[in-house]
């Protein structure tokens, strides 16, 4: 156990190390300076702003600074919102996004593992095709269509919630509601297919024989070796989230990690598009790490293996 | 007993689903429509009518107009190629780069494939869409920069699903009688590994097409893809998001259209995966 966790944290380090290099070669590459888009200042205050950020140092020096802020927790200024580290400016965005993301998550574990378990309990019967009929609708609707819909129907419609901004307590609802069907639909899936296979194997045939009922079989017996798939797709997709959902926070105009990101991309804010991409990152690492380990805690057939 | 070739068996397969036939029929029907659709429509997709504006369906205008009297059923199925167009040569890439990964590692094995490997888990967490974003904003809002952004961080899975069965075939008889005659590395991987893989490369294929046709449209939706006055379904749905409030069907007809496709697309993926997959085969005749 120990052995794998040091394995596994040093292949995180590995990775976040790679992601910090791949993020300052794309954005080397890109033409002019991160200033470029502002209007024309003098060359001088050009070159302190330059000299500020330490831009004017040759690019390995740079690549160096970057490493050593990553390594030691001292993080950069952003170009964008100057005055702020960039760890400022994803504390100010990650309770949006998350505020977002743990409700979005519940929906989703809430609708789609009932629908995808009473799929699988009753194969090719009309519930069965229902729900798997409700999945793959819900697969096939973008966020970007779903969205704007549910904003234009318990928004503009029923005025029950605002459709865009962030400054009522009641904010968080349609977004999370946007995002809780779409991944729901996923879960369903994944959740009828592995608990179907999980129902055709022997020991659930061995409960059946001792007479368990069908409640025990799919608490007791079923549902722990079912949920590892979904549990594989929900480590990527916790952190998906909780980095902000592009698409969603542009149609609710909230002021979530996306936004910032793609701001930071567009302004050419190189900090900050490096550090969210860097949290992003380690999110999925931690989060696949979290998953690995409960799935070894939950089926004790899998070794955890570096 | 007659004897048909593996494709042909599994043709067959496919077909016997008749929603597999239907989804397939959508499918070859809407490329029609988007290939031929524009060439023979009396508009051109961005051509504009400001006296009409939005107006809903008519005769002259099957789906109605936009704000600026532009043709939505020509400006649909130009998006719509657009959309196809990216979604199939992303597709196309992400897929040659996988295959040929995957089966230089797996051929090979030993120390260069466990490095390969070693790679394609290191890269699996990466935050792709961040770097795509930012690829868009850099080089550029070109078309083949799209699909070669997005086929560039979408192979891996391909890499190891393809690695996985060379791995399980290169060990087999007609393997070693072929190396025996004195075949070398690049022979056995063309004439031997790859038409063994083909089927699970068109399996995983068709079903990374609707994921890839999402991402386009995430991207234009976000004005990061492709650029107005040019048309995806991206561009189209995010144009009809701003305007739902006033003309709904703006947003509504794009909307059906996509949905639809990728509803075809998830349909016809999955049958080919039952159709080519015999593990699936031998549920259906249980």
């Amino acid at each position: 156990m120990i052995r794998f966790l040091v394995s596994r944290t040093i292949q995180g380090i590995i990775v976040i190390f790679a992601v910090i290099c791949v993020m300052f070669a794309i954005l080397k590459s890109s033409p002019g300076g991160p200033f470029r888009s502002e209007r024309a200042i003098s060359p001088e205050a050009m070159a302190a702003k330059m000299a500020h950020y330490g831009l004017d140092q040759p690019w390995p020096v740079q690549l160096w600074r970057h490493l050593v802020h990553y390594a030691t927790f001292d993080f950069e200024e952003s170009y964008l919102f100057a005055g702020r580290t960039v760890d400022e400016v994803i504390v100010s965005g990650f309770p949006v996004s998350a505020a977002i993301a743990i409700p979005a998550l519940l929906i989703a574990l809430g609708i789609g593992v009932p629908l995808g378990a009473l799929a699988a309990l009753r194969p090719n019967t009309l519930e069965d095709r229902g729900s798997t009929l409700a999945a793959t609708l819900g697969i096939c609707t973008p966020s970007m269509v779903l969205g704007p819909l549910i904003a234009m129907f318990f928004g503009l419609k029923l005025r029950w919630f605002n459709t865009s901004g962030w400054f009522d307590t009641t904010d968080w609802v349609l977004p999370s509601i946007t995002l809780g069907i779409i991944y729901s639909a996923y879960i369903a899936r994944l959740t009828r297919g592995s608990l179907r296979e999980t129902l055709a194997q022997e020991f659930i045939r061995t409960a059946k024989a001792k007479g368990a009922g069908d409640f025990a079989i799919i608490f007791r017996h079923a549902l722990k070796l079912a949920c590892l798939p979904v549990l594989n797709f929900l480590g990527p997709a916790a952190a998906g989230l909780l980095t902000g959902s592009f698409i969603v926070e542009t149609v609710f105009q909230l002021p979530g990690l996306g936004q910032f990101f793609i701001a930071a991309a567009v302004n050419n804010d190189h900090a900050l598009a490096t550090a969210i991409s860097v949290f992003y990152a380690a999110l999925i690492v931690g989060f696949n790490l979290l998953v690995d380990i409960l799935q070894a805690w939950l089926n004790p057939r899998i070794r955890l293996q570096a | 007993m007659n004897s048909v070739s593996p494709m042909r068996a599994a043709w067959r397969r496919l077909m016997r689903q008749r929603i597999n036939a239907f989804a397939l029929g959508f499918l070859v029907l809407l490329v029609l429509l988007c290939v031929f659709g524009p060439m023979l429509s009396n508009y051109t997709q961005d051509q504009q009518d400001l006296e009409l504006k939005a107006a809903g369906p008519s005769m002259a205008h099957w789906l109605g107009t936009d704000q600026l009297g532009r043709d939505i059923a020509t400006r649909i199925l130009h998006g719509g190629r657009v959309s196809l167009e990216v979604g199939i040569l992303a597709t196309a890439v992400a897929s040659f780069i996988g295959v040929i990964y995957g089966m230089i590692a797996g051929l090979t094995g030993m120390k260069l494939d466990s490095a390969m490997m070693r790679l394609v888990d290191i890269l699996y967490p990466f935050p792709f869409i961040n770097f795509v974003i930012l690829l868009m904003v850099i080089v550029g809002r070109e078309f083949w920069i799209i699909f070669v952004a997005i086929g560039a961080v979408e192979w891996l899975t391909m890499a190891r699903v393809v690695r996985g069965q060379v791995l399980a075939l290169k060990n087999l008889e007609f393997v070693t009688a072929a190396r025996a005659s004195g075949a070398g590395f690049w022979h056995i991987l063309w004439k031997h590994m790859l038409p063994n893989v083909i089927g699970t490369v068109i399996i995983y294929s068709s079903l990374m097409v609707p994921g890839v046709m999402l991402l386009e449209a995430a991207l234009s939706f976000l004005g990061l893809g492709i650029q107005p006055p040019d048309a995806s379904w991206g561009v189209l749905i995010r144009e009809g998001a701003n305007a739902m409030e006033t003309y709904p069907w703006l947003l509504l007809y794009p909307g059906l259209f996509f949905s639809a496709t990728l509803l075809a697309l998830n349909i016809l993926g999955d049958g080919l995966r039952d159709a080519f997959d015999p593990k699936s085969m031998s549920q259906q005749q249980a």
